[in-house]
């Protein structure tokens, strides 16, 4: 049995996944709680927000995200592959900035239009 | 060869500026050596921003002769050269029989020094003038001339002063030797050396230490520690005069006083340190000081507080200012062991030095074209009218920069470029107040870096926070560069 | 004469001025001190916004952006790099700007939205010297996600704030270290998700009932002393140990920025720190309306952007329809377990079918129920599982049940021991 917070939403329900049987899920809210459960045991997924440089904008830096998820572990790697991105003036919201982020199928998109 | 000046100034401290403002009053070539990043950098800023009125030194001493004289001289000086002062008259408390009777040898120590306008008051008319004053309060003596100044304003506006009037000075230089050469003294520091015909050592808490590279010891600086609370304009009028406590042989106690900027003090209390720049607070200390202050005024709520200071009195183990010309070294002088009341008899002090200076033979022709106001826009003091001329001379002051304290781009460009420009964030604030008030430089922080260093043409990674090398931020993100 | 003014452009001021447009206002202004409008959205690049309000999850510029958009459509006036100086119950609003200069404009109604600001150092009286390196976590997201400054190699978080948490992952992101981040409380004052995703993930431990008492360095940061506190929140002797860092964050709670507010008159609640608000977001002085962080601070945005449609309608209906003072103020007051409510008064004449009411839990609660009750009786009760201080709490009670109460109202919480 493994206890997890679940981080769907802000309501931060305390789930039990129990592994041994068929990763049955206790104490959520809702029915996304369940899924949560289950993938934060079996392969836990992020979401990053970063930012990237950005020349001739009125800021000298771009805020980005996924589109979505990857794996945990691959983090400080899409971290590594943000540094090396340099955007130019204009940037607009929704943007693909990387894609297929660490082989994993998802881009990093900008989230403002600069 | 490096030219001979009249006179090298050793500190930029309330002394060491008040000192070059009265010698700047006579056509003198004057070099002050500040080892900071900008005057006032010592217990000048950390202080309790009192004048004090002058009943308390002993009578006959250099400290009540100065005391009472700088009491009338700084109230001038802070007309003419436009530095907040407000005359609010202090109130030393007394809670006990003993008291009442301290309260009356203040009285006749105040006749003897000259003081004017004191007078001891009944708790009813006490009670009527501060009515939150603690019941326990027995009497007070009130002494109508003590006033509060904001002391780094003071400083400034002297240094200032001087420095428009032709007086040099260099920051950053550290006195690191003085010799004695025919015809005055060289004096090296850590960038230079400099000759000057005479030198005044107003090094403040190094003034032993200065003093001991020309002359025999005759003098120790015991750094004694005060701590401090300001608190939040919502506090400011809790009590209008300056609340003091009966003196102990410690000090003239916890005090409780607004301050020009409509905050309120409350401080300090009493360490020996073993360090001159020792201004951390403490735990222990900050209780002490709250403990003390609730004698006097029992509803302060310290949940206001916005900022804690400490500072370093440059006591000496001598019971009064040290005054005067270094064993075997003629036209070298100490103005040294000013503590308490030295900021209220700086201006006096610098009149004194003037005095020792010529007859030394210091030829004394006062200067032509002398500058003797300094304007100073303080657009949150002004009226409606006087603020919608003033943004359509110049549009910088419809932008405000710290929000709190409703300081514009206009005021901050001015401290940037002022005769003593501002060098840090500190700086600025000391100059203009940007980041003084309740988010204390949160928001107006990073915009006040950004300007300073747009002004300076500099990075904003060179921006120190206060003391040279003091630098905010570490770098760049997303591998390094901009 | 404007028909609303609207103070502030982040969410909370973007919302009302939105939904004023929507039910009938035509000549609305934003006065915004900052150069763009969105407000502290703009550096609170995480994703978490709008789950509630637009059923998605979006970043903070995004959020701002859907607002943003709508202005112009709407007509809506927006002056940026425009400092409010003062505001006149008479709704004289005095405005400052480099372009226009200073001016008296008249309104007739306006909406109070400055948001908060951060409690500092100064708040806390951390002891010790006073170097660089010791910064809120507000001003840390400024720099580092604006700007593209770093702050810090090895840092410290005091306070479990949202944007505390949030900035110890940041910087652990841009390459920082960040040895903890210490709770005074027995309990994360932030939201329980952002304790797991943001340091649970980058084993960045939480110490509970831990503070900073002492601070060493001589120009920049160079160690925190940490000790724990005991229940009455004092360091405990011997616990002390010493963490070798060069930047300290301090995320220690926010306070709404009411300056305009008090020095108008307006009546402030001790509570909440932000204005008394009637059921439509009015404060005590009529036809002046208030939303969002000034009034009490939220955890999430999607509530301010709810609570600040309200003030938006409040302000549209009293210029369109302007009803007269009525005197059935109900007044909310705070019971057991409760540390404020949102709003304090509630006329009920007004509300049409149900009022929601924003509160605060004083400690951790299980199984709990929230209970209004009248005098000695209980008109309505709400089953919680849990509810934490660091977590808004809302309930929505039906008008009829608010028809059967008589005099104030409470709101307390109570154990559910069934």
């Amino acid at each position: 049995m493994k206890t997890v917070i679940c981080i769907v939403c802000p309501k931060g329900c305390h789930l039990n996944i129990d592994e041994e049987h068929g990763y049955e899920v206790s104490g959520f809210g809702c029915e996304r709680g369940i899924a949560y459960g289950v993938e934060e045991v079996r392969r836990p997924m992020r979401m990053i927000t970063s930012t990237v440089r950005i020349d001739n904008a009125a800021l000298p830096r771009c805020p980005v995200k996924l589109d979505k998820p990857i794996d945990k572990h691959l983090i400080m790697a899409a971290m590594k592959e943000l540094d090396q991105v340099r955007l130019t003036s204009p940037v607009s919201e929704g943007q693909i900035v990387v894609e297929n982020v660490c082989g994993s199928g998802a881009s990093f998109i900008s989230t403002r239009s600069l | 060869m490096q030219k001979i000046r009249d006179v090298i100034i050793i500190g930029c401290g309330v002394v060491g500026a008040a000192t070059a403002y009265a010698l700047a009053r006579y056509d003198v070539d004057v070099l002050i050596l500040e080892k900071e990043n900008d005057v006032s950098s010592g217990t000048s800023k950390a202080n309790s921003a009192i004048l004090h009125a002058g009943y308390d030194p002993r009578p006959g001493s250099l400290m009540a002769t100065l005391n009472v004289a700088g009491s009338r001289l700084s109230k001038t000086i802070c007309h003419d050269l436009n530095v907040p002062y407000i005359n609010c008259g202090s109130l030393v408390l007394a809670f006990s029989d003993a008291d009442l009777i301290t309260l009356e040898s203040l009285l006749e120590r105040g006749r003897q020094n000259g003081v004017e306008g004191l007078e001891i008051l009944p708790p009813e008319r006490l009670f009527e003038l501060e009515p939150k004053l603690s019941r326990h309060v027995k009497g007070a003596l009130l002494a109508r001339t003590a006033a509060i100044v904001n002391p780094w304003e003071f400083t400034l506006a002297m240094a200032e002063n001087a420095v428009e009037n032709g007086t040099t000075l260099r920051l950053n230089e550290k006195v690191t030797a003085i010799r004695k050469v025919t015809d005055g003294y060289e004096v090296e520091t850590n960038q230079d050396v400099h000759r000057a015909r005479f030198v005044i050592n107003a090094a403040g808490a190094h003034a032993d230490t200065i003093h001991n590279m020309i002359a025999p010891p005759a003098f120790r600086i015991i750094p004694d520690k005060g701590e401090y609370y300001v608190l939040d304009k919502s506090e400011g009028t809790r009590v209008r005069h300056i609340i003091f406590q009966c003196p102990t042989p410690l000090g003239k106690g916890t005090l409780v006083a607004p301050t020009t900027d409509g905050n309120l003090i409350v401080g300090p209390n009493n360490e020996l340190t073993e360090k001159k720049e020792d201004t951390v607070t403490s735990a222990r200390g900050l209780v002490e000081v709250k403990e003390r202050a609730f004698k006097s005024v029992p509803s302060i709520d310290f949940s206001q507080n916005v900022r804690n200071f400490s500072g370093v009195r440059a006591a000496t183990e001598i019971d009064d200012f040290i005054i005067g010309e270094a064993d075997g070294s003629p036209g070298f002088f100490d103005l040294a062991g000013i503590k308490s009341p030295g900021l209220t008899a700086a201006a006096a002090i610098g009149e004194m030095a003037v005095t020792l200076l010529a007859g030394r033979g210091l030829a004394l022709t006062p200067r032509v074209n002398l500058v003797t106001k300094r304007n100073k826009i303080r657009f949150n003091r002004m009226s409606v009218e006087e603020k919608k001329t003033l943004i359509s001379a110049n549009p910088d002051y419809g932008q405000i920069v710290c929000r709190c304290e409703s300081v514009t781009l206009g005021e901050v460009k001015a401290a940037l470029h002022s005769p003593i420009p501002a060098v840090s964030v500190e700086g600025v604030k000391r100059r203009c107040h940007a980041g003084s008030g309740r988010c204390q430089g949160g928001f107006c922080g990073p915009r006040v870096v950004e300007i300073i260093a747009a002004e300076h043409g500099i990075s904003p990674l060179d921006v120190p926070l206060d003391r040279a090398g003091s630098t905010i931020l570490i770098g760049r993100t997303k591998g390094g560069d901009a | 004469m404007y028909d609303l003014i609207v103070i502030g452009a982040g969410p909370a001021g973007l919302a009302a001025a939105i939904t004023a447009a929507k039910n009938g206002l035509k000549k609305i202004l934003i006065a915004e001190r900052d150069r763009e409008a969105g407000g502290i959205l703009n550096q609170c690049i995480h994703n978490g916004f709008g789950l509630h309000y637009f059923k998605e999850e979006l970043t903070g510029p995004e959020y701002a952006s859907r607002f943003i958009r709508m202005l112009a459509d709407l007509n809506i006036e927006l002056m940026l790099n425009a400092m409010v100086l003062e505001i006149t119950p008479e709704r004289h609003v005095h405005v400052i700007n480099r372009d226009v200069g200073y001016k008296v404009l008249e309104a007739k109604s306006i909406v109070l939205a400055m948001g908060c600001r951060e409690r500092t150092r100064g708040a806390i009286a951390i002891p010790g010297s006073r170097p660089a390196g010791v910064l809120t976590a507000g001003a840390a997201q400024r720099y580092v996600n604006m700007e593209g400054y770093m702050v810090g190699r090895r840092v410290l978080v005091l306070g479990s704030g949202d944007i505390g948490l949030i900035m110890a992952r940041r910087l652990t992101l841009e390459g920082a270290e960040v040895l903890a981040c210490l709770e005074i409380m027995p309990y994360s004052s932030g939201l329980m998700r952002n304790v797991v995703q943001c340091l649970d993930d980058y084993d960045i431990p939480l110490l509970l009932s831990h503070t900073i008492v002492e601070i060493r360095g001589d120009k920049r940061v160079e160690e925190a002393v940490v000790a724990r506190v005991d229940q009455n929140l004092k360091p405990i002797a011997g616990t002390e140990m010493t963490f070798t860092c060069d930047t300290i964050l301090l995320s220690v709670g926010l306070i709404p920025e009411n300056e305009l507010t008090d020095k108008a008159g307006i009546e402030i609640d001790p509570r909440t720190k932000g204005a008394i608000v009637r059921e439509n977001m009015e404060t005590s002085c009529h036809g002046i309306f208030a939303c969002g962080n000034v009034v009490h601070v939220h955890d999430l945005v999607d509530f301010v952007t709810e609570e600040s449609e309200i003030a938006g309608r409040g302000a549209a209906e009293f210029v369109l329809n302007e009803k007269s003072e009525t005197a059935d103020e109900m007044t909310l007051l705070c019971g057991d377990g409760v540390s404020y409510v949102v709003p304090q008064i509630v006329r009920r004449e007004r509300v049409a079918k149900t009022q929601t009411v924003y509160f605060r839990v004083n400690r951790l609660f299980d199984k709990s129920r929230v209970v209004i009750r009248s005098g000695e009786n209980e008109i309505a009760a709400f089953k919680r599982p849990y509810m934490a201080p660091g977590e808004m709490e809302h309930v929505k009670i039906p008008k009829a049940l608010l028809d059967k109460a008589e005099g104030a109202i409470v709101i307390s919480v109570e154990e559910d021991v069934s």
